[in-house]
């Protein structure tokens, strides 16, 4: 018999029930809930009657509406009496409910698939759900995790399990060394440029191979947290020394003798050696550019030396129609250089990009330097109350202001412009965020979506550049 | 949950592949706290021509005229056809949410997004994928035929063209029991509620540190 993929493990040991209807119950080790997707769960358990499950799976924190500026006045800071009333409403829900919540001026209130991490809430091995697609960004720990509906959420909170069919496996094997400069933020867009926004639907992918390895647990997440722009609602990567080290000592983190118990269990977490998967998909890693996104998908990407596409040269009449569409929306002209796009703004932040680490490295670009006088805005958003401590501690945040960055409080801000940092109509941007959509960042607004080096290479210099021309 | 049976309607085409949810329901529209009233900002940068904002009375904005549901022969649609990846991006149930309040009942595609595809059964909203070449013939016919409706029969799996041209489509069983008899799923896993304890326990003893509250 063939050996295991990381996926069959997680399947399997958190399988309750196989129905014979080909669907199962998946037990749920943790939900991460937040003010957006939580609010009709929570009034759906009301009018069933229903009492959540387990309280101590879950884990809430608003993110998405928070202010970036203006923090110590709490929720009282939130303009928008609509935004306002959704964060107001978890704190209700949570406080009725007895459920564990990062209020907004808790110092550990961050993106959810931030602060699970950083508190050790998310451990190898667990299976997580938040109402929200980028869950995936667990698995980057060893995890089954997926992004879920709202109704989802409310089965969750009422059974701690959710209905699954068991998908495909697909490894995505990024060999090599990655090159200076180059990080998982452009490994994941060179990987979603391969396969396409849907290449992994179905999928349950798990990320592989000596690039991937050398990674720390923050391009691992920032590769996991894609997974969804490529399709697959889970993506994953087995667990090694970096993993472990990096949950040691963390606040819900086992210790003492559960500790061993623990990473015994967990160094049986990665593929067997002989283990099938439906679909191998390689790359090479030492091939991979810094990447920039041109197009409205996020597979409409290619390496900052490129091009932006021609039509004219695309057979397939829905993907020619596609891109100029994107080229329309875009502002940009078939076979223009991607390094001769002036930018208007550069955001720095979100869940695929707002860790440490990433502050450390468009810092390190920005140093001694000065944004360009062209930009309306550069702004870096930590992604919680404690990378932005951290931040400060390393004196990474006089850096940002002294090179004329805003420097704010933590939130989903301007990825999806649920607050109020948003693009004006037509305004580029070098976004460290994940989606390019159409509108996603403001009405009309135009996003790009690169690296934290990239993007704070783009903020010195007004335009794209690649990031080696000026730290190597 | 809505059941869904049978349904004959008239077919809107949405002629552009890789649709994402922030197109179907933008996000400043997810602030609402209900599970209604989505419905006329449904594809609202599309829709309408100016900037949408959230409680705004929609009769008074300026439509573009060039999208397919503000013409009239769409404007009682029911059946959405759409091209490959279909709700992709965010998980938002907004998404389905806005689509049923809008008056759709089902989406034919050959292709959808995993997340949003399991939202709209949860929603009673069907999402149907037919191959390629049959989603082609339907657009083709759908812009050569003004009334053209479609026929969809969950229990046959069917989608049949007003010539009686009929096509086969595939669907979950157990999804397919849900819709047919609009079923609350929480209701039904909680029948195993002894198995999922059965499962917690044994869960707490093989991998205590499960259960650790954070300190």
């Amino acid at each position: 018999m063939a050996g295991k993929t990381l996926y069959d493990k997680l399947w399997d040991d958190h399988l309750v029930k196989q129905r014979d209807d080909g669907s199962a119950l998946i037990y749920i080790d943790r939900q991460l809930l937040h003010e957006v997707t939580s609010p009709q769960a929570f009034e759906g358990l009301r009018i069933a009657g229903r009492k959540p499950w387990r309280l101590d799976a879950n884990l809430a924190t608003p993110d998405h509406n928070v202010p970036t500026v203006d923090r110590e006045k709490g929720i009282d800071g939130i303009v928008d009496p609509v935004s306002r009333t959704q964060v107001e409403t978890l704190d209700k829900n949570c406080d009725e409910f007895g459920i564990l919540e990062f209020k907004i001026k808790d110092q550990r209130q961050g993106i959810v698939h931030v602060i699970g991490p950083e508190q050790g809430a998310t451990l190898p091995g667990m299976s997580i759900v938040c109402g929200d697609s980028h869950t995936s960004t667990h698995g980057a720990f060893g995890c089954l995790a997926h992004g879920i509906g709202t109704s989802e959420v409310e089965h969750v909170l009422a059974t701690q399990c959710l209905v699954q069919k068991k998908m495909k496996n697909m490894l995505v094997k990024v060999n090599g060394k990655l090159g200076p400069g180059v990080t998982g933020k452009d490994v994941v867009l060179a990987i979603i440029g391969k396969i396409g926004t849907a290449g992994g639907t179905g999928y349950a992918i798990e990320f592989g191979g000596e690039a991937i390895q050398s990674l720390s647990m923050e391009g691992r997440m920032t590769i996991c947290n894609m997974s969804i722009e490529g399709g697959a609602r889970v993506g994953m990567v087995g667990v090694d020394e970096t993993t472990i080290e990096y949950v040691k000592g963390r606040p819900f983190s086992p210790k003492g003798e559960q500790w061993d118990k623990a990473v015994e269990y967990w160094n049986t977490l990665h593929s067997d050696a002989d283990a099938v998967f439906d679909k191998v998909v390689e790359l090479d890693g030492s091939g991979i550019k810094p990447q920039v996104s041109w197009g409205t998908s996020p597979e409409m990407v290619t390496g900052v030396d490129g091009l932006v596409p021609d039509p004219a040269k695309e057979e397939d009449p829905i993907k020619r129609e596609g891109i100029v569409r994107a080229l329309k929306y875009m502002g940009l002209e078939a076979n223009q250089k991607i390094t001769d796009i002036q930018l208007d703004r550069v955001f720095i932040g979100s869940c695929t990009n707002s860790r440490i680490e990433d502050l450390r490295e468009a810092a390190a670009v920005v140093k001694g330097r000065k944004v360009a006088a062209s930009l309306k805005q550069a702004m870096v958003v930590p992604g919680s109350g404690l990378v932005k401590a951290q931040a400060e501690k390393e004196g990474l945040d006089k850096i940002f202001i002294e090179a004329g960055l805003e420097w704010r409080d933590p939130g989903c801000s301007m990825c999806l412009a649920m607050n109020a940092d948003k693009l004006g109509q037509g305004e580029h941007c070098a976004s460290t965020s994940n989606r390019n959509f159409e509108g996603r960042q403001g009405f009309g607004g135009r996003t790009h979506l690169v690296s934290p080096a990239m993007a704070a290479a783009a903020a010195v210099t007004g335009h794209f550049v690649d990031v080696r021309e000026l730290t190597h | 949950m809505r059941a869904f049976t049978q349904h004959k309607g008239i077919a809107a085409p949405m002629d552009r592949s890789n649709v994402d949810t922030d197109m179907i329901i933008p996000k400043q529209f997810l602030k609402s706290i209900k599970r209604t009233g989505f419905g006329p900002n449904l594809f609202d940068e599309l829709r309408y021509l100016d900037e949408g904002k959230p409680d705004q009375d929609c009769s008074q904005r300026p439509l573009n005229p060039d999208f397919v549901l503000n013409q009239e022969r769409y404007k009682n649609a029911s059946v959405l056809l759409a091209r490959t990846n279909f709700g992709c991006g965010s998980s938002r149930e907004h998404a389905p949410w806005a689509l049923d309040d809008f008056g759709f009942r089902a989406v034919i595609a050959p292709s959808f997004a995993d997340i949003f595809y399991n939202n709209c059964f949860k929603n009673g909203l069907l999402p149907i994928v037919l191959e390629e070449e049959v989603v082609d013939k339907l657009f083709r016919e759908t812009a050569d035929t003004e009334g053209y409706q479609l026929t969809i029969d969950l229990e046959a799996k069917t989608v049949t063209t007003p010539s009686g041209e009929s096509f086969s489509f595939e669907v979950d069983d157990f999804r397919r029991h849900c819709l047919l008899n609009g079923l609350d799923d929480i209701g039904v896993t909680l029948e195993d509620a002894d198995s999922i304890s059965d499962y917690e326990n044994n869960r707490k003893q093989t991998a205590p540190w499960l259960f650790n509250a954070g300190n």
